[in-house]
């Protein structure tokens, strides 16, 4: 199996299998993820609790799974956030040019000064920290990449013989934009949609580890790091289980990304 | 390269001032009163008063910008509400703790990624080269936080060889001092010797797929040459950018890291500031954390015309 589809396959398995648990986490559960069960205090990995209990003697498996919702939501949600807003200061930036392509990637430039946590840590001083304000965070600070790659993506296109053919056709700018240009720039979209959402997957985990994220009483891979912490010298398993599930997913995604570059340019596809 | 630099700077102080000008107008957002949201509703009107006299709160937010600023640049940047110091001194004092971890990581981090990712480049195709870009991968994958809280589970609840967590100073003990940055340094470390990896790897594969490293070759040089003379001093330019970009990594890096050991570095400070809706300190931290961001890429910028004499400045 070549390297493009060894990633493609693997990432594609390791995201099937968070989404799988996501959706699944909606219509079966082992046990209720917030049930209390002070006999099963640190279990280990058994029949009954297939990836051992919490402090609380918590399910892991089923806080898992419904941590696997909020993962791919805020991501996925922050992503959009990233993508819509990025796009649109880049391809219009790109298109229009001069003053207008300066004065938006400069400010788009400081937004390069604010990484998610930074972002999250401003948010989360005017508005009460939470997933919303975790999503913002992490879409205002991932908008310079797509604004940049879709800036430069038009700058390239915008020039072409058959852009210009349907300009010579009459078609309006907005029309020359979304229907010559912008379709030319979707590979490379598409490939930075996963990476990002690797580094959402990441970020979120952080921000809910910090208490910036998810709410506390809400499963959440971050929020369950969090817990553990004062409790690894009695029990590795609430530490090691989100934790794990943080990396697959994080590989998953950038699997996926790197597969689809590799794919999707002519250049490197076999 | 003169006119270049003083224009990439200028470039580099306006993303600060705007910078400053998205803090400072970020905690204008904040609703209502401040004065109220610090001291809470059933507070002393006189006590009101005085705060939002102490912030600033009874000049126009526009003169308060100004005024803030031009307290920045003479070193005054307020007083912390928490503490009721003056912030600069008290983000020079946890600069003492995030710098050294930061520096730390980012240490080892080159140390283990420019010699892996070169050797890795030079011996592709070969058994080990799918092994480091494996190894690479998962290593990026891995949460810093996650990465620290095992390191705790085996070095210091397992082996008891460090301490968990905590700081006792420099002044107080310079021996433990470093012993207890060391697993947050590793922490923060290792991952970004993951990423770096995969990038060094990747800048050196395409200097060494250009014509004239194949022309070096052809003309009989030692690989030793080839690689440290003409391959290696190409690739230093993307080399620079990474570690330009690693130390950013590092530096935001530390927020989470502080939190997981307990060390009372700048990020932990920002996280009890927005607690304590201490403002002044809050603003002031994060202006530090994005100037810095903007500084490391004008450095970064700047060290490309110092590498490679191609890139001719205007």
């Amino acid at each position: 199996m070549s390297g493009t589809r060894l990633n493609l396959v693997l990432g594609g398995w390791l995201i099937g299998l968070v989404v799988g648990g996501a959706l699944l986490s909606f219509v079966w559960l082992p046990h209720d993820p917030n049930r209390l069960d002070f006999a099963a205090q640190f279990a280990a990995p058994s029949a009954a609790h297939w990836l051992g209990t919490d402090h609380f003697g918590r399910d892991l498996f089923s806080r898992v799974l419904i941590g696997a919702r909020g993962t791919l939501y805020v991501g996925v949600i922050a992503v959009g956030i990233a993508l819509s807003v990025g796009c649109f200061v880049g391809a219009v930036a790109g298109f229009v040019g001069g003053v207008l392509d300066e004065v938006m990637m400069r400010l788009v430039d400081v937004l390069y000064a604010f990484p998610a946590i930074l972002m999250a840590l401003l948010l989360a001083a005017v508005y009460s920290p939470g997933t919303l304000t975790a999503m913002i965070a992490i879409g205002l600070a991932t908008v310079p990449i797509f604004a940049r790659l879709i800036r430069a993506s038009v700058l390239s296109i915008k020039g072409r013989d058959y852009v210009e053919a349907g300009r010579a056709l009459g078609a309006r700018s907005p029309r020359v934009l979304g229907v010559y240009i912008l379709p030319g720039a979707v590979s490379p979209i598409v490939v930075q949609a996963s990476l990002s959402l690797a580094v959402a997957v990441l970020a979120e985990a952080a921000l809910s580890f910090l208490g910036l994220g998810t709410p506390p009483d809400v499963p959440s891979w971050g929020n369950m790091l969090r817990e553990a912490q004062g409790f690894m010298a009695l029990s590795p398993y609430p530490a090691v289980v989100p934790g794990l599930a943080i990396m697959l997913t994080v590989l998953g995604w950038s699997l996926l990304g790197d597969g689809l570059r590799d794919w999707l340019d002519p250049t490197t596809r076999r | 390269m003169l006119g270049y630099l003083t224009r990439r700077f200028l470039t580099a102080l306006v993303s600060v001032v705007l910078a400053s000008l998205l803090v400072f107008s970020a905690l204008l957002l904040v609703p209502g009163d401040p004065a109220v949201v610090i001291l809470g509703m059933n507070a002393h009107p006189e006590a009101l008063a005085a705060l939002r006299t102490r912030l600033g709160l009874d000049v126009p937010p526009a003169q308060r910008y100004v005024q803030w600023l031009a307290g920045v640049v003479r070193g005054d940047w307020g007083e912390s509400l928490q503490f009721g110091r003056p912030v600069a001194a008290l983000i020079w004092v946890r600069l003492g703790v995030s710098v050294p971890l930061a520096l730390g990581a980012a240490t080892i981090a080159c140390l283990i990624a420019l010699p892996l990712g070169i050797w890795a480049a030079l011996r592709r195709g070969s058994a080990t080269d799918p092994i480091v870009i494996l190894a690479s991968q998962l290593g990026a994958a891995i949460p810093s936080f996650w990465l620290g809280l095992l390191l705790i589970l085996f070095f210091a609840v397992e082996l008891r060889w460090l301490p968990a967590g905590g700081f006792p100073g420099w002044d107080r003990s310079p021996i433990d001092s470093i012993r207890a940055l060391i697993l947050p340094i590793l922490a923060l470390g290792l991952g970004q010797a993951a990423v770096m990896t995969r990038m060094t790897r990747a800048a050196m594969l395409d200097v060494l797929g250009q014509d004239y490293v194949r022309t070096a070759r052809a003309k009989g040089l030692p690989q030793r040459s080839v690689i440290y003379k003409h391959a290696l001093r190409n690739a230093l330019v993307t080399i620079v950018t990474i570690l330009g970009l690693s130390l950013t990594n590092v530096f935001i890096g530390s927020i989470v890291i502080e939190q997981v050991f307990a060390l009372p570095g700048l990020g932990r400070m920002a996280l009890t500031a927005i607690g304590n809706r201490d403002f002044p300190l809050l603003q002031g931290a994060i202006l530090v954390y994005a100037s810095t961001i903007v500084m490391l890429s004008f450095l970064v910028d700047a060290s490309y015309g110092l590498l490679d004499p191609r890139i001719r400045y205007g």
